[in-house]
């Protein structure tokens, strides 16, 4: 890896200054996407902030009909946590699938959210489940957090602090690992709240997670396995690799839908 | 007396140490003084080198010097070599393309090597090579095995790229045969390309010792004692007994660290240039892009039968590719290490073969575990497969009516090789009983029911282990012999180091040759210690592949046993004032014929080094060597029967039971036998379904570069797999034994592709059979229905 400053913050405020300060500083959470990008020098920054003495940023708590993750808590810890397993399982089913042990044991909320790779399952989840991202500068709903491929609404000097999760009442996530990396090659994170129905995918789309407005529409009407006929998008709009073709992961799609509303009608 | 040790599963005594962070690995070594290089690597697939600039990079922090191949080259070191001569249809020696350690004049891969930074820190070495800056002259790439004979020509010496075009066998007699044939089943196969991924990456260590003006080179290679011969007698000029190789412990090779690289040739070389030791660690992603590569084969096969589906010809044509250069032993893996194969178990009286090995832009490809034979395994229980389908026979009915029988061995086949023993039936017998096969029809019912579509499958694979006789090989063009030397050094306390040139990197050879020489003695396999993979320790060595270290580097070592014991008995007649001939051994007890007088191996061995009272004219010591050249090869067999479950809704494979009863002969340790079923099947089930090296075929950018991209097998992938044995014991080593460490990964990609092609009822699918591929299938099948 090229050299670095590394700073250890102890408040919110100090990390801030650093991030003003510094010429290209990158924040360090869990360092699960970052570390490696380091150490194959595929990222130089000047200053890496690590955000793990920061009191307060890392807690899983109950507030007003919402979970609230902060954001250094680490995948184990949502995946462990009795209460997420209460009010949102699927949420703990999600968090429990990342990576392997090692990784879910560094890698945190706010770094997965933040880097949005968009074969990872946290963007899947916030968008899924109607999440708002808590910043501080503001909060913003997850639909409109995540831009593009790595890329989100972020500014320079923003930092996560937590996901806010609304309480649906019914929801799942149904992953179809890529065989090699055992990212998603699709995930599908459903939900149901009240009427509304939100179904995000990630791993297949060419910018990153997205809603499947067509599978949406038909699971609004009539929530059951059969009211899905495959997803509504564009071919062109999925992603084609070596591990599947657009054609492919648009029928696991509509596959892993169905999946989902069997899980999401079983808890 | 001791128990026998043979026949049983111990524990690995390597274990402890390996397995608790106690191994030695090239890494783990330190010299003092050291210095990195880190290696300039070719960012593109072919161009001609117009310049390359080292100044920024010799200005860099740290950075002790940049060299090219033209540096080397002026010292006059010369191409790594291809040790095995392949001769043409024409009679004509392989195109022995030169391959030097930095490529002096032409990028020939990405990955290739055009220059090396050394420095005082790895990542000053790091810095300094990202500084060196070169120029091409870009050339097109030639990527794919199709295109390659029409391609850019990459070689001045390779016309068309064609490294050789080679026959086996006779074209008149096959096609007289093909003529009158009643039905030829035809069948184009891709043996794909993999990349073998050590769990460690290749390492070097080299240093110079101006005193002594002699070399020492650390490296992770299987076969340390060639490394030196190559270095020395092709590279260098440098005299063996200035060259020392250690091969400390190596985690895992497969193949693809028998071989001299350019990495640690260069090493050595840097190592006087500096004047300081040079380390060089490969990365996972230098793995990927520099590790020699595998298979690589497109194939026509053809097999023709009479109406009763007797065997009477097989045709097979096929491209290999070589890579960029040609790795030590790249021209034998597609020629006498896959064509000999390929009469299988079977006796199919006449067989052609037409091999052609091209060029590519892409990185060598040699022996990788199996090494030939499970291409040649893969493409003969295929065909026989599509053949029962189009003869309307079964699988079984139509292996068995062709099978060698016991009673034929030995058995010549038609490509050289004599089968020495075997009995294919009994393998295929006690599989199916394993498996229940006729309760399989059932199981697919219950399956269906299920959504799922179930399908079984088997191949019944030989492979000739054990390489090999040396004037065998020596007819076949191989450039060394291949015998192995085995040493037994008693100690004046009885206990024994024994030293072998064969080399551990995973496969236990400490604890099955303990086994086999605590067995021979009687002493305990603590007082056993072996000693490998150090030329100036061992007297010489021909390596670990092939699975040869039983075979014959265990031969070796029984043949040393024999010796000590015929001079214990001299000494042990003296002791016991007792004729020689009334002397017998066993179990570590020399004693007197019908007598109760007798004296210990430890005794003897003490009176050995303390001669105080000795027989007249008899050297002290017990201290052993033998060299021994097996008078053949050894031939595994066996069957393999899987169940597969394909969710057609995905595509999505699961193995759901695997039955393999291998013929190994003698086993010494059946735990570590198991255990290298397993990692074999495991290798040969990645090969099947999951494993791909994939070049963009426009670029020549390795796709697969890393593990996000190539699909390595997981324990999760696998089924518990269940193991059974037959014995036919090898009839022309003193063990009895064949070797087991490539079966699994020879006998499972075809035994899995014939149990996908069953649950999808189709004729063929190529490897690796994907989700995707299968669930197109599925999902055509269904549609059309």
């Amino acid at each position: 890896m090229y050299s670095f400053e590394y700073h250890n913050p102890a408040s919110q405020k100090e990390a801030e200054e650093l991030l003003a300060s510094t010429d290209n500083p990158s924040l360090l959470a869990g360092g699960q996407t970052l570390l490696p990008a380091l150490k194959h020098r595929l990222a130089e920054p000047s200053d890496l902030i690590d955000l793990k003495g920061i009191d307060g940023l890392s807690g899983i708590r109950e507030e007003n009909g919402a979970i609230v993750i902060g954001a250094a808590t680490t995948h184990c810890e949502v995946s462990e946590s009795e209460l997420v397993a209460k009010r949102i399982p699927a949420l703990a089913k999600l968090a429990g699938g990342i990576g392997d042990q090692q990784v879910r044991h560094r890698g945190t909320i706010g770094g997965s959210v933040a880097n949005n790779d968009p074969a990872a399952d946290y963007p899947a989840g916030c968008v899924g489940l109607g999440a708002t991202i808590r910043t501080n500068r503001r909060e913003m709903g997850a639909d409109n957090f995540f831009v593009d491929l790595f890329e989100t609404a972020l500014g320079e000097d923003e930092m996560i602090l937590a996901v806010s999760f609304p309480i649906p009442d019914q929801a799942a996530y149904i992953k179809f690992p890529n065989p090699a990396s055992r990212y998603a090659l699709v995930g599908v994170m459903l939900s149901k709240t009240g009427g509304d129905v939100r179904v995000a995918i990630t791993g297949a789309g060419s910018s990153g997670v997205f809603r499947d407005s067509h599978i949406e529409t038909a699971l609004s009407k009539d929530f059951s396995v059969d009211a899905i006929d495959g997803s509504g998008v564009d071919e062109a709009e999925i992603s084609a690799d070596i591990h599947a073709s657009a054609e492919y992961r648009k029928h696991l799609i509509g596959e892993m839908a169905r999946r989902a509303v069997e899980a999401a009608s079983g808890s | 007396m001791n128990d026998m040790l043979v026949g049983k599963p111990l524990k690995r005594k390597e274990d402890q140490r390996l397995l608790t962070g106690k191994g030695r690995y090239v890494d783990d070594i330190r010299r003092p003084g050291e210095t990195y290089a880190v290696f300039v690597r070719s960012p593109i697939a072919h161009g001609i080198i117009k310049s390359i600039d080292k100044e920024a990079a010799l200005a860099a922090p740290g950075v002790l010097g940049v060299f090219t191949g033209k540096d080397i080259q002026r010292d006059e070191w010369g191409s790594i070599p291809c040790g095995w001569v392949v001769t043409d249809r024409q009679g004509e020696p392989h195109k022995a393309v030169p391959h030097y350690a930095l490529t002096p004049d032409r990028a020939r891969y990405v990955g290739d090597h055009l220059a090396v930074v050394v420095a005082e820190t790895y990542e000053q070495a790091r810095d300094g090579a990202e500084l060196v800056e070169i120029e091409f002259e870009e050339l097109e790439p030639v990527v794919t095995l199709a295109m390659a004979m029409e391609g850019e020509q990459i070689h001045d010496l390779a016309p068309q790229n064609l490294c050789y075009d080679w026959e086996l066998g006779s074209r008149a007699e096959i096609d007289a045969i093909f003529e009158t044939a009643h039905h030829v089943t035809s069948l184009d196969l891709v043996n794909n390309r993999l990349v073998p991924n050590a769990m460690e990456p290749r390492a070097a260590i080299a240093e110079y010792d101006s005193g002594l003006d002699s070399y020492t080179l650390w490296s992770t290679s299987q076969n340390p004692h060639m490394l030196r011969w190559m270095l020395s007698g092709s590279v260098t000029g440098i005299p063996e007994t200035k060259i020392r190789v250690i091969a400390p412990d190596v985690g895992g090779g497969f193949g693809m660290k028998i071989y001299c690289y350019p990495e640690e040739t260069t090493c050595l070389w840097l190592s006087k240039v500096i004047d300081r030791p040079v380390r060089w660690t490969g990365d996972r992603s230098e793995s990927f892009l520099a590790d020699t590569h595998a298979r690589d084969h497109l194939t026509t096969v053809d097999l023709a039968m009479d109406k009763d589906g007797t065997f009477l010809g097989m045709k097979i044509d096929t491209t290999a590719n070589m890579g960029a250069y040609l790795s030590n032993y790249a021209t034998s893996i597609p020629t006498y290490f896959y064509a000999t194969l390929f009469a299988g178990c079977y006796k199919t009286p006449v067989i052609y073969s037409n091999v052609r090995a091209v060029f590519t832009n892409t990185s060598p490809v040699d022996a990788y575990r199996g090494a030939g034979r499970p291409e040649a395994a893969y493409l003969i229980e295929r065909v026989v497969d599509v053949a029962a389908r189009e003869m309307g026979m079964d699988p079984i009915d139509i292996r068995r009516r062709n099978f060698i029988k016991p009673e034929d061995f030995p058995y010549q086949t038609p490509v050289i090789l004599t089968y020495d023993i075997g009995d294919y039936d009994a393998s295929l017998d006690e599989a199916l009983r394993m498996i229940d096969y006729d309760g399989f029809p059932a199981r697919r019912e219950e399956a269906k029911a299920r959504g799922k579509l179930r399908g079984i499958g088997l191949a019944c694979y030989i492979e000739a282990c054990g390489v090999a006789p040396s004037q065998l090989i020596g007819k076949m063009g191989a450039g060394a012999g291949l015998w192995e030397s085995g040493q037994i050094r008693f100690n004046a306390t009885g206990t024994a180091f024994v030293l072998t040139g064969t080399h551990g990197h995973g496969q236990g050879h400490e604890t099955t040759f303990g086994q086999i020489v605590a067995d021979m003695f009687g002493i305990p396999i603590e007082d056993v210690e072996l000693i490998h993979g150090d030329t100036s320790q061992v007297p010489m060595g021909m390596g670990t592949y092939g699975s040869r270290s039983l075979a014959v580097g265990g031969s070796a070592i029984v043949r040393a046993g024999e010796k000590v014991i015929e001079k214990g008995r001299k000494i042990a007649a003296h002791m016991l004032e007792a004729s020689v001939i009334d002397i017998e051994f066993e179990q570590g007890l020399f004693s007197v014929t019908g007598t109760n007088k007798s004296v210990t191996i430890k005794e003897v061995a003490e009176r050995a080094y303390v001669p105080l009272d000795y027989p007249e004219g008899l050297e002290p010591g017990l201290d052993e060597t033998a060299f021994y050249d097996p008078g053949n090869f050894t031939y595994p067999a066996g069957t393999h029967i899987c169940e597969v479950e394909i969710d057609p809704r995905t595509g999505v494979l699961e193995i759901v039971d695997w039955v393999a009863v291998d013929d190994f002969g003698t086993v010494i340790n059946p735990m570590i036998v198991e255990g290298q079923i397993h990692g074999g099947l495991a290798q040969g089930i990645g090969q099947a379904i999951m494993e791909n090296g994939v070049y963009d075929p426009e670029s020549g950018q390795l796709i697969t570069g890393s593990f996000m991209d190539y699909c390595m097998p997981r324990a999760d992938d696998l089924p518990s797999f269940r193991v059974g044995y037959t014995c036919t014991p090898c009839t022309h080593n003193p063990l009895g034994a064949k070797g087991a460490g490539e079966a699994g990964c020879i006998a499972a990609p075809p035994t899995l592709i014939n149990a996908i092609v069953n649950a999808l009822d189709i004729r063929h699918i190529d490897m690796p059979a994907t989700g995707e591929k299968l669930w197109r299938i599925a999902r055509d099948k269904i549609a059309a229905q």
